[in-house]
């Protein structure tokens, strides 16, 4: 065993049974088998084909004391900005009571830490907290090590009107933090979930997230994430949704932080005429990493699967989008289009875009399409032709490519949000005053 | 005003502008015809600053300055306007933040205050009054989804915006319909003044009946064939280009 291994083994160790529902027979053998797989196979390497473009060489270097941090300086006002909605902020992976606010909930909506469902009655999460076989190797860490997360239940029929924020703060030097998030949304019920993820800069992190959501027969859930880690942090992150007849998964997500950012998103349509849309939106700079890795699981007929994503790439950083699409035997009537366009702003950025398409059904609309390009020659010579300087021009063309994607988002205030946070995280953004 | 002086211009290999000389004085309306590949665009196209044009030889002065050492966005700054003949369309940035940026940079430019959006808006609402256009195209992304008469309207709109001293108009009236091309020329005469001076571009002679000009041109192979009054448009509308055409070869023979 590898001592890079050891150090999570020990670790794993260690915590077990101070971990919330330790004492329930189900999870501690779940966490076990999770640690067992994560040991046998360790960390992915580009020997996987699920991560041939994306290496955590430079991650295993690192040591992760596991100390958590205060987010010196975090200011939940200034994030929320007067938004309504239900706030839980967690801290190096765990929920701190002091600085959220759930607020008041709708009869049949529950919302709590997960550490306090599984303390109280793990028993109910038996079955939707996940198993140690699925995923990736990273995914199976996270269930080893999960202590808290956000536990979200809506009864059948019940809408949550203001959206649920999770704010994910990576504070302490060198912090390692497991959340892992479900979300579970009876017949009928529809809800928001923003989730983001920030951190201060100073030394190196670790997120590895897992979010899994059920979502039963016409229930709807928009999934929003803005990642904003700081430079040296390195995101994990694993989403994994059921989604029963006529339910509507929508995901937007927003990736411009972390040296290395991995997205794992995957959604299964169990029923017919399910719905899903995965919009994604990515940007690095300088030498890092970001990798989107989609997987929609088409298992029943008549569903629709829109996938779009679009990457801005500068300096010598370089993007990965993978795009999996299973149209299995008998899934007729399949309507799945897939698009990946990258904006390269420098020569030395690369992206990396691949559709992987499986097709076992006869009658089926499978649409996929990759553009990798510059700003356009024309369009900078019209901006500058009525005036605007180079720079200006450039980050309006940017923020042009970038706002394409950030359209996709219905919520009008929440797109307002994303797009001002977009903007200001752009090259050229200070030049664009409000633009969005 | 300005001042075109023995215009070599070539794009690739190919030498388009083969010796023009072209003097605009501050006031003046000149309009510049000729059949299609004579060089009218690329005339244009170098005087708002087109990168991929090279100008071999000769020179463009204006107001006394040497416009081809001015940075694309100096000339619109300093009154320079060129309204395209394919307008380009930005899905993803709203007309309404184009114009206020397009506005402002000249504002700027000028030690002038820059609009906040109240006023823009107020401005801009009234100019659009003008022109016919509706206030959506304000929100709508620049120029997307735009008929070729709605982008036209738009080119003027901006003209009329930015207030150009010298206003380049590359076959705006091309692809217009007769109310459309009304409204583009009503935008042109309400620009007229002393102090300007407007080059009008075209192929047909229908837009001089609306934009009326003290000089008509006729380029040809790269050079101005022949110049007169507005009564030369008419005769070109009448015999077309051939003649021009006929005429430049035998006077290239003639001067071997």
């Amino acid at each position: 065993m590898s001592e890079v291994l050891q150090t999570w083994f020990d670790r794993a160790q260690a915590q077990g049974p101070s971990l919330p529902g330790a004492r329930a027979p189900w999870l501690a053998n779940a966490r076990q088998r999770s640690l067992d797989r994560f040991m046998a196979e360790g960390w992915p390497t580009t020997r996987h084909k699920d991560w041939r473009h994306t290496s955590l060489a430079f991650l295993q270097q690192q040591k992760f004391d596991g100390s958590r941090g205060t987010p010196s300086g975090f200011d939940l006002e200034a994030l929320r900005q007067g938004q309504n909605g239900h706030w839980m902020v967690f801290v190096d992976g765990r929920f701190e009571a002091g600085l959220s606010r759930i607020g008041s909930l709708p009869e049949g909506v529950r919302i709590a830490p997960l550490a306090q469902v599984l303390a109280g009655d793990a028993g109910q999460l038996e079955a939707s907290l996940g198993q140690a076989e699925e995923g990736g190797s990273p995914a199976a860490l996270n269930l080893a090590l999960a202590a808290d997360g956000a536990y979200v239940e809506l009864a059948a029929r019940t809408s949550l009107d203001e959206p649920l924020h999770l704010v994910h703060i990576a504070a302490g030097a060198g912090a390692a933090s497991f959340p892992r998030s479900v979300v579970l949304l009876g017949q009928g019920a529809s809800a928001t979930l923003v989730e983001h993820y920030l951190g201060s800069a100073g030394s190196f992190t670790l997120t590895n997230t897992v979010l899994r959501g059920r979502l039963e027969r016409d229930a709807r859930l928009t999934h929003l994430k803005v990642q904003q880690e700081h430079a040296e942090a390195f995101h994990l992150a694993s989403v994994d949704i059921q989604q029963d007849e006529g339910s509507t998964y929508e995901s937007h997500s927003i990736s411009f932080g972390a040296r290395l950012a991995r997205n794992d998103i995957a959604t299964r349509f169990n029923g017919r005429h399910c719905h899903a849309l995965l919009n994604g939106l990515f940007y690095a700079d300088g030498r890092r990493h970001v990798d989107h890795h989609t997987c929609i699981d088409h298992a029943r007929p008549d569903s629709t699967s829109h996938e779009y994503y679009r990457g801005i790439l500068s300096d010598s950083a370089q993007g990965v989008f993978t795009g999996r699409i299973q149209v299995r035997q008998g899934a007729d009537g399949t309507d799945a289009i897939q698009r990946s366009d990258n904006l390269l702003l420098s020569r030395t950025a690369r992206v990396t875009s691949q559709p992987e398409l499986e097709i076992y059904a006869d009658d089926v609309k499978c649409a996929h399409g990759a553009t990798v390009g510059q700003i356009d020659e024309e369009s900078l010579f019209y901006l500058r032709s009525r005036g605007l300087s180079e720079p200006h021009a450039h980050g309006v063309m940017t923020y042009a490519f970038a706002a394409q994607a950030l359209q996709r988002i219905a919520l009008e205030p929440m797109r307002r949000r994303v797009a001002a946070t977009v903007r200001a995280l752009l090259p050229g953004g200070s030049l664009l005053g409000d633009i969005a | 005003m300005l001042e075109i002086k023995d215009l070599h211009v070539k794009i690739g290999q190919k030498e388009i502008l083969r010796g023009l000389d072209l003097s605009v004085g501050a006031g003046e309306v000149h309009a510049i015809m000729g059949p299609n590949g004579s060089g009218k665009s690329t005339l244009a196209q170098v005087l708002a600053g087109r990168e991929n044009f090279h100008i071999e030889s000769g020179s463009i002065t204006w107001n006394g300055r040497d416009l081809c050492s001015m940075p694309i966005e100096e000339r619109a700054r300093e009154g320079l306007f060129m309204a395209f003949q394919y307008p380009i369309e930005i899905p993803g940035v709203s007309n309404a933040y184009f114009l206020r940026a397009a506005v402002n940079a000249v504002r700027r430019h000028r030690g002038e205050p820059e609009l906040d959006a109240m006023d823009f808006l107020t401005l801009v609402k009234a100019e659009m009054k003008t022109v016919g256009m509706k206030e959506e195209f304000l929100y709508r992304s620049v120029n997307e989804g735009f008929s070729g008469g709605e982008k036209k309207r738009n080119e003027v709109l901006q003209m009329s915006l930015l207030q150009p001293s010298l206003a380049v108009l590359d076959e705006t009236d091309s692809g217009l319909d007769i109310d459309a091309l009304r409204v583009v020329a009503e935008g042109v005469n309400r620009l007229r003044s002393p102090d300007r001076a407007l080059i009008v571009i075209t192929h047909y002679q229908r837009l001089l009946e609306y934009i009326v000009p003290d000089h008509v041109h006729v380029l040809s192979a790269g050079r101005i064939a022949h110049s007169g009054g507005r009564e030369l448009a008419l005769e070109l509308e009448e015999r077309g280009y051939g003649w021009i055409k006929k005429e430049a070869v035998q006077g290239k023979e003639a001067s071997a």
